[in-house]
């Protein structure tokens, strides 16, 4: 047995795209380091580009990895991570309100 | 090579401690004892502890949850006996080092261990049974969900004899949680205990997420769902939002602890008010994990002992939908006061009332319902019912404290304990108990005793009143939670009354005790055992099956029709059964041992990384990576059962039907 775990259509990927995943990662990761380790940028505006390429380190390990898309047998997924990004976005938005308010008020910052 | 364990950390000169040692170690070995008597241990390993079976880790979730009940019911009993007596002058008889670790480990224990341990065990036992399914999705990751659970468990318990634990509350806001102001071995029992704990539950989020999508029964639309899967679906997407979080909250702190870094310290940088928003981000949601599951059973319970469907119950489920969408977006209402200014508290005080709607139509679905119905006031009802009044109050105090003026005034108070106390013990604990009535017939095949569950009621009821009014007055007074002594006259009084109700409660717990003693005592008397499989004239799927289930649940998957698919086969007179049909080979998991495995390996981890014994936890580590390995290269995990072999248990049931029907 053992012929019974997956059958049912999803695709898991090739050769080609895991390495192109990867190949994607490590530029992503290797330039991350690289704008800290070279200050080439202002302390604020390198934070704001490393968050922007930590999302799309997300994008790439969402697309390659975890073989999302828009196909109907994923819809499932695809309403999963609409969830999962709302949910985020609500957080941190909500956190940032809440800290900016308060940093204000009590002189936190 | 023993990191901080020395022989000073056990704390032998304690009496009271000492005392509980000697009855935990005499109630442990009189239980191993009896095993080993009996001859039981394979048969526990076996069929129990390596069980893959969701019915089986259902009923082990919920002996734990009792087992952690006690010992968070023994924690309050001794806060309020402290109180009672430590009043102008008389410090008491618990010091505040110990006051603090044990009020720290009462809601520790109760929201982590007993709460969410026993919804686990209810959703375990029920969802997969009245969804028409076989199983969980992932029946190993169930196994091991559990035992992460218990070994945490474990390690908090663990913390009474070697060492101590936390001071600093349930949620150990820094920056007393900080090294700097508790140096000791408390928080990191706390840390480990809850960031392991987290794993199992996010783990069971996610098998019955997928369970409930990808395994319902074949005609089950998402509108045609009971509502107890209802409340789980939306429980589960909360613990995946939600837990994820306490764990980001638990590790920050963790890091600031072990490698002394500054995320929530005075100085270095550090906002120990972030820390706040992020664990109530968790924290609110989590109160919700806990109550929708008790409003699916109230609604379950509600519809079948009122010998009607249920009231509304599209109405129902957006209101669940609502509820668990809301509740993201309260979290605020747990920090008003900590400096925010007017936008950000009318906000998320806004948001906190408009959640007593969804709550509000709920109530007024149950009450519908029980509207010229032919109510049977059986035990299970009267929890029902005892919810209806408790949480009503509950939630209006709570729409009070949503009012950031007047959180201003109680923020802190005992009336926050005495409302959440209300929502709690009024919404969870009563539907957990009512659920626990109402399906134990499922899982066991005999009821519970109606009297001892009258009775239990009563005890719960009146001494929750007794327990928790004062202390409504208390906050008024302006008396803070967490107090080791004082000197108000006023106060004393109440504090006095508090302590009755507690003691009340305690009746209540022997008598839910005694139940279950006189229920398997009683078990084989003919109008105790349930031979039809559904005792009350239910509605849903579970029902559909014998009592116990067997071990595949359903022979053929049943086909649903309608809503409440049982209780209209019924009425159509079909078969759900179909016993005698086409059987077909029954694909099974095997049962296994790598659950229990990993839970020790980390119950190693935890306790070697709260001592700083690194080459413990490194083990532990090791054992765990190397079970998960030698899982997932074991492609000897499941099994098909004959189709004689369910033939002879359908037949056995089909006797037992009609033995039953004939005796009627």
């Amino acid at each position: 047995m053992g012929d019974h775990i997956s059958s049912s259509g999803e695709s898991h990927g090739s050769v080609g795209s895991y390495l192109t995943g990867f190949v994607l990662a490590v530029i992503l990761t290797v330039a991350s380091f690289g704008l800290v380790m070279s200050h080439a940028m202002s302390p604020a505006g390198t934070g704001g580009a490393i968050a922007l390429l930590a999302v799309v380190q997300i994008v790439v390990h969402l697309i390659y990895f975890l073989h999302m898309n828009g196909s109907s047998e994923q819809r499932w997924n695809v309403m999963a991570f609409v969830f999962t990004v709302l949910s985020v976005l609500v957080l941190v938005a909500g956190t940032m309100f809440i800290m900016h308010d308060t940093a204000i008020n009590m002189m936190s910052r | 090579m023993l990191g901080k364990l020395t022989l000073s950390a056990i704390p032998y000169d304690v009496p009271i401690l000492v005392g509980t040692f000697i009855g935990a170690a005499i109630a442990g070995l009189a239980v191993v004892g009896l095993i080993t008597y009996y001859g039981k241990w394979g048969y526990l390993w076996r069929e129990w502890l390596t069980s893959v079976d969701h019915k089986r880790i259902g009923v082990m979730y919920i002996v734990v949850a009792l087992v952690a009940l006690f010992r968070g019911f023994a924690d309050a009993i001794m806060m309020r006996s402290q109180l009672a007596l430590a009043y102008a002058g008389n410090p008491g008889y618990l010091p505040p080092h110990h006051y603090d670790q044990i009020f720290s480990a009462h809601g520790t224990i109760m929201i982590f261990f007993m709460a969410v341990a026993f919804m686990q065990g209810l959703m375990n036992i029920v969802v997969p049974l009245q969804i028409g399914a076989r199983d969980v999705a992932f029946p190993f990751v169930n196994t091991l969900s559990f035992w992460m659970t218990t070994i945490s468990f474990l390690l908090v318990n663990v913390s009474l004899f070697i060492g101590e634990f936390s001071q600093c509350g349930w949620l150990a806001y820094p920056p007393l949680s900080e090294q700097q102001f508790s140096p000791g071995v408390g928080v990191d029992y706390y840390i480990w205990a809850v960031q392991l704990s987290g794993v199992g539950t996010l783990l069971t989020g996610v098998n019955f997420f997928a369970t409930i999508v990808k395994m319902r029964a074949p005609g089950m639309t998402y509108m045609r769902m009971p509502v107890f899967t209802w409340t789980i679906f939306c429980t589960t997407v909360l613990i995946m939002v939600a837990f994820p979080i306490l764990t980001v909250a638990m590790g920050l702190l963790g890091l600031d602890r072990y490698l002394g870094m500054h995320f929530f310290t005075n100085d270095g940088g550090g906002n120990q008010m972030l820390y706040l928003s992020v664990i109530w981000g968790w924290g609110h949601p989590e109160v919700y994990i806990l109550v929708l599951p008790a409003f699916g059973a109230f609604s379950e319970i509600t519809q079948t002992f009122s010998r009607k469907p249920l009231f509304g119950y599209k109405t129902m489920v957006y209101a669940t939908a609502s509820i668990m969408v809301l509740s993201l977006v309260v979290w605020v209402h747990h920090f008003f006061t900590m400096g925010a200014g007017p936008n950000v508290n009318a906000f998320f005080g806004i948001m906190t009332m408009i959640i007593a709607v969804p709550t509000g139509v709920k109530i007024f679905n149950w009450l519908f319902t029980m509207y010229k119905g032919r109510i049977d006031f059986h035990a299970t009802m009267y929890w029902v019912i005892g919810f209806m009044i408790t949480f009503s109050i509950g939630g209006m105090t709570g729409v009070m404290l949503a009012i950031p003026a007047s959180d201003f005034v109680l923020h802190n108070s005992l009336f926050v304990i005495a409302h959440f106390h209300n929502v709690i013990i009024g919404g969870v604990y009563f539907g957990y108990v009512a659920a626990m009535n109402f399906w134990f017939p499922k899982a066991f095949g005999f009821k519970l005793n109606e009297a001892w569950g009258k009775r239990a009621f009563w005890f719960w009821f009146v001494g929750f009143y007794v327990a928790f009014m004062p202390l409504y007055v208390l906050g008024f007074e302006g008396m803070t939670r967490r107090m080791n002594h004082y000197d108000n006259p006023e106060w004393h009084p109440w504090l006095l009354i508090a302590e009755v109700g507690a003691v009340l409660i305690a009746c209540g717990i022997v008598c839910q005790l005694t139940q279950l003693y006189v229920s398997i005592r009683d078990r084989n008397l003919a109008e105790n055992r349930d031979l039809t499989g559904d005792p009350w004239n239910a509605r849903t799927l579970e029902w559909s099956t014998s009592s116990p289930p067997p071990f595949y649940n359903f022979a053929i998957l049943p086909e649903v029709h309608e809503l409440d698919a049982f209780a209209h086969d019924k009425e159509a007179g079909i078969d759900t059964r179909q016993a005698g049909g086409n059987y077909q080979p029954i694909h099974m998991p095997k049962n296994t041992a790598c659950g229990f495995l990993i839970g020790a390996f980390s119950f190693v981890m935890g306790f070697g990384a709260i001592w700083y014994i690194w080459w413990l936890a490194a083990v532990g580590l090791i054992g765990v990576i190397a079970t998960v390995i030698a899982r997932s290269s074991d492609n000897d995990v499941d099994y098909y059962v004959p189709v004689s072999e369910v033939a002879r248990i359908e037949q056995e049931h089909t006797h037992n039907l009609m033995a039953a029907q004939a005796a009627e």
